[in-house]
């Protein structure tokens, strides 16, 4: 891979595409699966009953929401570093989709918690730090809206996005930091999941229908902010 | 059938959840492929 060649808005414009249909073919194609598995294969929850369905899009979405957002750090950091046009477009693509599974980590956590807490929204540790990162987004994106020169805004945004990735850890380790009312992980790196197998099969395949999701509709939108940003020139590369 | 959609009493949080999270999917996808069309080269 010529890293360098691709830095180049220009080149990358039809690359995108690219990654876009096949990224956004391969997640209808998980999320059916992902959807047959979590309704069809996987049993009742012997405590929780029909509600714990919920966690088949909350838990993946929640990931998402976090992963999204050190991703889009990344390539704000970078653009920072290198200066490299294409680095802030990625960012700023990036940010509403972070933005939406946040919400909608939130949203299905409070349907969730209702049937099994007893109430919709608790301010506990991870429900508050996830509800910040909601805000680190909006934030992210209305700080770069306000800024006419687009290379400026880049640069203001990326000050804000390497600051607001602190709260990326206070989100992941909460439950553990803190006596919180949301559960700890039943999923992670370093120690065996606490679910049935079918029920976490229905969870990582529904994790990577939205990871390439998220691949398919940043690619769509830097396309377009490639086609915004550089609208001056009459580029034949990007009229396709 | 209506046994599956009654979600064991839990219908409302179960496709309220699903409900929300594949419509703003769905409209994520269409308002940036608007964009997409409508941004000029």
């Amino acid at each position: 891979m010529r890293w360098f060649w691709y830095a180049s808005p220009q080149t990358f414009f039809p690359l995108a595409g690219t990654i876009a249909r096949w990224c956004g073919l391969a997640a209808a194609v998980l999320a059916a699966a992902g959807l047959y598995v979590g309704f069809l294969v996987a049993p009742t929850d012997a405590q929780q009953g029909e509600a714990y369905r919920i966690i088949f899009i909350h838990v993946p979405a929640a990931w998402m929401s976090m992963f999204l957002y050190v991703v889009m750090a990344f390539w704000a950091a970078l653009g920072l570093a290198l200066n490299t046009r294409l680095s802030g477009m990625m960012a700023s693509a990036i940010a509403p989709t972070g933005a939406l599974f946040t919400f909608i980590a939130l949203w299905t956590g409070s349907l969730w918690g209702k049937p099994t807490w007893g109430t919709y929204w608790v301010w506990d540790a991870r429900l508050t730090s996830e509800l910040i990162l909601l805000f680190l987004y909006f934030g992210f994106m209305a700080l770069k809206a306000a800024i006419d020169d687009p290379r400026r805004a880049d640069r203001a945004g990326a000050v804000l996005a390497i600051v607001g990735v602190v709260n990326v850890p206070i989100i992941y380790y909460s439950v553990q930091w803190w006596n919180t009312l949301h559960q700890g992980a039943s999923v992670s790196l370093t120690k065996a999941p606490s679910m049935a197998a079918t029920m976490l099969a229905g969870m990582l395949v529904m994790a990577l229908a939205f990871w390439l999701y998220s691949i398919a509709v940043s690619m769509v939108r830097v396309r377009a902010i490639i086609k915004e940003r550089e609208s001056s020139g009459s580029d034949p590369e990007l009229a396709r | 059938m209506s046994e599956f959609f009654a979600m064991g009493g839990y219908g409302w949080y179960v496709w309220g959840s699903y409900g929300v999270t594949f419509a703003l999917l769905a409209l994520e996808i269409l308002l940036v492929r608007r964009r997409a069309r409508e941004a000029k080269a």
